[in-house]
């Protein structure tokens, strides 16, 4: 490459620094990314090299400097792995991991999509943005170009050349006039220069969900200021009045993430992958009914809030997302044992006053049916879920918490502890309450449940005893 | 290798001693002490014999303006309690240590680091750095990718953005952040000896060069202790209750 002149986009067959390139596989405004053909490694490779030098912007060095910065600190699956850096001076470069599978435009092209396959890819982004908001990181940039979804169904978050990292200084503040990022997906918070709140990847999220329910974008593709700011009053037209057959709980979820005020969307986006794979649970408000948007006296009251509108300061990704955790309470609707319910209410009870945007889970575990069907009609599976329901329904009464923070899940599993295990983690859970074992371990199957969770769940547990003295007698 | 930066130490040998123990369980190498050696604190004595302990074996060490106080040079008037402090600390000094404060710099330049109490901008003058603008200029006199400073008792960051001005960027204490070297960077690392954010822990920042990284630390001492000792010597009580509150 050396012998090329400076700033010569890079071609198949050059070298860079022991790196052979393949086929380009990708050029935007920004960079070019090629697969690499050698050295041989056990991971497929890519190179992503910003396109610098006469002509191209310089916010393409700084779009580098930041996604190397912010890529080379976060983990987990829902990232690319970053592999190795080119000096930002001399030969910028990022060599990362080439992730297998196509990216949400080929589903997005194909939109009006049907709505459990909607649901599923955005509890797929839903999930890998909530990593990435625990990890202090907002995307900004989030669009079905910038997803990737990988063959088991991991939605991977790519480009983080506009990211915002709280523990480190913001390379793009105040360096552009007019808002960066991708005009139809950015938040209203965004358009007015905020760029650290990660309820802003979540109305990304509500643009790529209302696009791929009706193929349509919210607001257009706007090319003005003027047209941009629109949606700082404005409803979109609502998903139900474009695709008649949208479910309302598909239109709620949608609506709430593109709520202008950001404290009317989801707190966090673990939330919305929680109600997207449980659509049956979402509460619908009038937002999931509604066949049209908000009137003049509402746009006119939101235009003179975005006329006056001064960003705050900016906490931590991860701190705002911790103020709306899931809590899973696992109530033993098979071992019915009123201390220990009472116990669990009053645990529950604290965190509720403590975390006013949690959310509450209540979750029991069932035996599952005899093979050949049961004998009496009682214990028929349909009539043993709805007991448990009932009972669960009966068990969160007393919290009287809003519809809106409580879902109940009857689980069928012959082994409890695993089968909560695998629910806390599926759904992003952040705290588990379970009871107890008696204190002379009667049922000793229930004391080796919350041992067990204790000992394997990836999320804080506690285990909650009644006051002495208000065990229930053991018989 | 890790350079240690401390400042604003004033007297307060138990806040030294505690930033000192936690580089060195970092793997600082080097040590660099940003001026106000004395002033407020009990212990001139000790702190100024420890520094130049450091100073003996290659430790960068910068004149404060209570250093200068000490000295009898010409500054700007104090608050009641400052002064008073400087007026017991000169009773207190050894000729050694006198002459000790007397030979230090003002600022300090090697490689692509310098090294100042307030600004590279007239370090003399004992500018604070407050914002936008003063950064700016210390930025400019000081020629260097890295200004190292103090005299501003609150940890701060200050880098140049594509436009051309200084963006101030609070750090998260034990958060590495990468200071790439083709840009220019103002650090000012807080107050070791005094802090004054509401947090009573003591501030200094771990800078690793080569590898173009910066660490800002808190670190908890027994600032109680230090607070004795000032009410012991009959120091002006609100010098004691400031170390309490970190105010």
């Amino acid at each position: 490459m050396a012998n090329r002149p400076a700033g010569a986009p890079p071609r198949e067959g050059d070298e860079l620094d022991g790196f052979r390139l393949g086929p380009r596989i990708h050029l935007g405004g920004m960079a070019a990314i090629h697969r690499l053909v050698g050295p041989k490694g056990p991971l497929p490779l890519v190179i992503k090299i910003p396109r610098l030098g006469i002509g191209e912007p310089a916010s393409n060095v700084i779009s580098f400097e930041v996604e190397r910065m912010v890529l080379g600190v976060l983990s987990g699956r829902q990232v690319p792995r970053l592999i190795c850096t080119g000096d930002v001076e001399t030969r910028p470069y990022l060599v990362m991991e080439y992730v297998e599978g196509p990216p949400l435009e080929d589903w997005a092209v194909r939109a009006p999509l049907p709505p459990h396959e909607v649901a599923r890819l955005g509890a797929a982004v839903a999930s890998s943005l909530y990593e990435l908001h625990k990890q202090d990181v907002v995307h900004l940039d989030v669009k079905p170009a910038n997803v990737l979804m990988r063959p088991d169904g991991t939605a991977v978050l790519i480009d983080f050349g506009l990211a915002h990292h709280s523990r480190f200084p913001d390379l793009l503040a105040e360096e552009f006039r007019m808002p960066v990022g991708n005009w139809p997906y950015m938040a209203p918070e965004q358009i007015l220069g905020v760029r650290c709140d990660p309820r802003s990847d979540v109305y990304a999220l509500g643009v790529i969900l209302y696009e791929l329910t009706t193929g349509r974008l919210p607001f257009g593709m706007p090319t003005s200021m003027r047209r941009l700011r629109q949606r700082l009053s404005r409803d979109p037209v609502p998903p139900r009045a474009l695709v008649p057959d949208t479910p309302e709980w598909l239109q709620e979820v949608t609506l709430r993430c593109l709520e202008v005020q950001a404290a009317n969307r989801y707190a966090s986006a673990a939330q919305i992958a929680f109600d997207l794979s449980h659509h049956d649970q979402v509460v619908i408000s009038e937002r999931g009914r509604r066949l049209r948007g908000a009137g003049w006296a509402v746009r006119l009251r939101r235009w003179l809030w975005a006329a006056g509108y001064e960003p705050g300061p900016c906490p931590p990704a991860s701190v705002q997302v911790n103020v709306a955790p899931i809590v899973l309470v696992a109530i033993a609707t098979t071992h019915t044992d009123e201390a220990v319910f009472e116990a669990l209410r009053e645990a529950t009870r604290r965190l509720i006053a403590a975390e006013n945007q949690c959310r509450i889970a209540c979750v029991t575990v069932t035996a599952p049916e005899p093979a050949l069907g049961a004998e009496r009609i009682e214990d028929a599976a349909t009539s043993v879920h709805i007991r448990h329901l009932v009972q669960l329904r009966h068990w969160a009464k007393p919290l009287q918490l809003p519809e809106e923070r409580l879902t109940f899940h009857v689980i069928e599993s012959s082994a409890p502890a695993a089968a909560l295990i695998e629910y806390a983690k599926a759904n992003q859970v952040d705290q588990i309450l379970i009871g107890a074992p008696p204190p002379r371990g009667l049922t000793p199957w229930r004391g080796s449940v919350a041992s067990q969770v204790m000992a394997e769940a990836s999320c804080s547990v506690t285990v909650v005893r009644p006051r002495a003295g208000t065990e229930s007698p053991v018989e | 290798m890790k350079l240690a930066l401390l400042a604003d130490i004033h007297s307060n040998l138990e806040a030294l001693s505690a930033c000192l123990e936690h580089a060195q369980a970092q793997g600082a190498q080097r040590f660099a002490f940003l001026g106000d050696l004395v002033g407020y604190g009990a212990d001139p004595g000790a702190v100024i014999d420890l520094i130049a302990q450091h100073a003996e074996r290659g430790a960068v060490v910068v004149l404060g303006n209570h250093d200068a106080a000490v000295l009898g040079r010409p500054i700007d008037p104090m608050t009641a309690s400052a002064q008073a402090a400087i007026d017991w600390t000169r009773t207190r000094l050894t000729a050694r240590q006198r002459a000790f404060l007397d030979a230090l710099p003002l600022l300090v330049r090697e490689d692509d680091c310098v090294f100042v109490h307030a600004s590279a901008h007239g370090p003399e003058q004992w500018d604070y750095i407050t914002g936008e603008v003063q950064a700016q200029a210390s930025m400019r006199a000081a020629k260097a990718t890295y200004v190292f400073c103090g005299h501003v008792h609150k940890q701060v960051l200050y880098y140049i953005g594509a436009g051309g001005r200084p963006i101030p960027f609070e750090p998260v204490p034990g958060s590495p952040i990468p200071i790439g070297r083709h840009r220019r960077w103002l650090a000012i690392v807080g107050s070791a000896g005094q802090p004054r954010d509401g947090n009573p822990d003591a501030c200094y920042a771990l800078a690793d060069l080569e590898r173009a990284r910066m660490t800002f630390f808190r670190v908890a001492y027994d600032y109680a202790a230090a607070a004795k000792k000032i009410r012991a010597a009959g120091l002006p009580e609100r010098l004691a209750w400031r170390l309490e509150h970190g105010e």
